[in-house]
Parts: structure tokens; C-alpha cells; sequence
């Protein structure tokens, strides 16, 4: 129990490390050691699949890919241009407080929604009790596959799946259209 | 970075493993965690790392574009395809109980399935290399 409350305090310290560094170099590397922690939090919740996703995509290729973006542009984040003088300063200092007021409420909106939800892994939770018993029981038998995660997005999702890969084809065209230099 | 023997040793050792690996997880879908995507990923990761450690030029000669831009689309066809031979077998788009010329339905079934996860893995991973290709490489180089 102790160690998914270090996890997500060290989850949280990454998060805020990655937003603060003005290295951007720095902020992929902590974003891939985020990733790591989210897939070991995964871990523990027995969602392996998405675990496994988590470390591959996240703590991964993404890194890479981040750092290959970086190869384009500046390791360094510009410091922001100092703001005009404003006409009435009290109005100003104001309306730069809005921002985190809205923040402020929003996250005090979620927590209270938190308070209804069911406890996690709550068997009488509605989320488990609505399609879940009838993939556990059933995919084994009419599709023949042992895991069922995998049973849900190749069959019975099977169209989503095909749209999931369709999205990852267009975005690597979208890229090759954007970037590609040389048509040799 | 080319300089570095420990990482091009390393690396040149690893490689073939986790390719191996990524093999695995495309295959093994069906009895454990992975599948597809995270089999496509990990294949994927393995060409970026060796064009990390060896060089971009070194790795569009293992992984050329007419490779990877051939196999983005293949995967894609791939999953499309065993939709519609299911359609021949009078089943509906993607029903694979019903695939042509095999009795059994589960079997059926799962060789539907043990299909599109290749053909997902083939996308992912092609995707993959030509994402890290088009924004590593520079148009001076």
C-alpha cells in the first residue's frame, strides 16, 4: 500500500518537474521517467496491457520521437517577453488571477465528483457489472482467445481496432507529407 | 555518438533480441498481456535504436523508405482483407467465425484474430520507423 503512495508522489514530482524545467531536454527525459512510473502504478492495478503500452509508447518511442523533434528545434525554452505596461495596473494583477482561480475550481469540481465513485476493484461497481461478466464468461468460449483484453479489441471491437490503425497510418502520411524533404 | 563501443556493442547484441521479443508479444497476444500495437512499438523501437546508435544513414540502409513506406499501408490491407474474406465466407465485416475453408469456428476465429494482430503489428511498427525517420532526418544530410 505504502509503495502506490510513494509511486504517486513521485508521479506528481516528475509531472511538476517536466512543466518547470526551462531545459527541454530535461522535461523529455523526466516525461520518461514519468511514463515508467505510470506503467509500474499499471502494474499494480493488474492492468498489464495497458502497462505494457504505457512502457513501450510512453517511456519509449515517444521519448525518442520527442527528442528527434527537439533535433529541429532549440534545447532551450525562450524566456517570455516582458509584459506591457498596463494602463490600469490593479485590473491587470486581477485578470492575471483569473486563470488560477478557474484551475482552482475546476480541480475542487473533480475532487468532489470523486466522492461518489465506487471504491476501486468494487465488484458491485456499475462499471463492472454492466458488459464486464459477460466478456469474462463468454470471450473465451466464442472467440477462442485466453486474454481477454485482447478478445474485446480484436472481435468484439474489431471495428474500432481497424479504425485505431487506419488513425496511426494517416498521422505517419500526414508526416511523411509534412516533413519528408527529398522525394527520391 | 557513432564513436561510443560500449553503447554499439551493446546495442548490436541487444537488437536481435528484441526483435525477437517484439516477434513474441505480436504473437503471443492471444495468451498474455501485448499484441499488435505493443508488438508493432517494440519492433518499431528496435530499427530507431539501432539508427540512434549507428546513424540515420546506416539505418535507412537496414530499414530503406520503400520498405517502411511499403509496409505502412500492407498492415493496414492486411486487417482490411481478413474483413472481407469473412464477407466471402457469408459471415459479416469482421466476423472471423465465418473465414473461408476452415470448419471449425473457433479456429476460425482465432487465426481471424492471430491475423489483424499482425497486421496491426506491421503498421505500427513500419509507422513507427517513419515517424523517427521524417522528423530525425534533415533535409541537409
Amino acid at each position: 500500500m505504502i509503495i502506490d503512495f510513494v509511486l504517486l508522489l513521485l508521479v506528481v514530482v516528475c509531472g511538476l518537474a517536466a512543466v518547470l524545467y526551462k531545459n527541454i531536454l530535461n522535461s523529455i527525459m523526466i516525461l520518461g521517467a514519468y511514463s515508467l512510473l505510470m506503467a509500474i502504478l499499471w502494474t499494480r492495478y493488474n492492468s498489464v496491457d495497458v502497462a505494457f503500452t504505457e512502457a513501450a509508447v510512453g517511456a519509449g518511442i515517444t521519448t525518442v520521437l520527442l527528442l528527434a523533434a527537439l533535433s529541429r528545434t532549440l534545447v532551450e525554452e525562450e524566456e517570455p517577453a516582458a509584459p506591457k505596461k498596463a494602463l490600469f495596473p490593479v485590473i491587470a494583477s486581477i485578470s492575471r488571477l483569473i486563470p488560477l482561480g478557474v484551475v482552482l475550481l475546476t480541480g475542487a469540481v473533480l475532487v468532489y465528483g470523486t466522492l461518489d465513485m465506487p471504491n476501486f476493484g468494487d465488484p458491485s461497481a456499475p462499471a463492472n457489472l454492466h458488459v464486464a461478466p459477460y466478456y469474462i464468461e463468454k470471450s473465451h468460449p466464442e472467440t477462442g482467445v485466453i486474454n481477454f483484453v485482447t478478445a474485446i479489441l480484436a472481435s468484439y471491437r474489431g471495428y474500432d481496432t481497424l479504425g485505431e490503425v487506419t488513425v496511426i497510418f494517416t498521422a505517419g502520411i500526414c508526416v511523411i507529407i509534412l516533413l519528408r524533404r527529398r522525394w527520391s | 555518438m557513432t564513436e561510443q563501443v560500449i553503447i554499439r556493442t551493446v546495442s548490436r547484441l541487444m537488437i536481435p533480441f528484441i526483435q525477437l521479443f517484439a516477434l513474441y508479444v505480436i504473437a503471443h497476444g492471444e495468451l498474455g498481456p501485448g499484441g499488435g500495437f505493443q508488438g508493432g512499438v517494440i519492433l518499431g523501437a528496435s530499427f530507431v535504436l539501432h539508427a540512434l546508435v549507428f546513424g540515420i544513414k546506416a539505418g535507412r540502409e537496414r530499414i530503406s523508405r520503400r520498405v517502411s513506406d511499403f509496409f505502412s499501408p500492407a498492415g493496414v490491407f492486411i486487417y482490411a482483407a481478413i474483413g472481407l474474406l469473412c464477407l466471402l465466407g457469408g459471415g459479416l465485416y469482421l466476423e472471423y467465425d465465418r473465414l473461408p475453408l476452415i470448419d471449425n469456428e473457433i479456429t476460425a476465429s482465432q487465426l481471424g484474430i492471430y491475423g489483424i494482430e499482425i497486421g496491426v503489428g506491421i503498421t505500427v511498427a513500419a509507422i513507427m520507423v517513419t515517424l523517427f525517420f521524417e522528423t530525425a532526418e534533415r533535409g541537409d544530410d
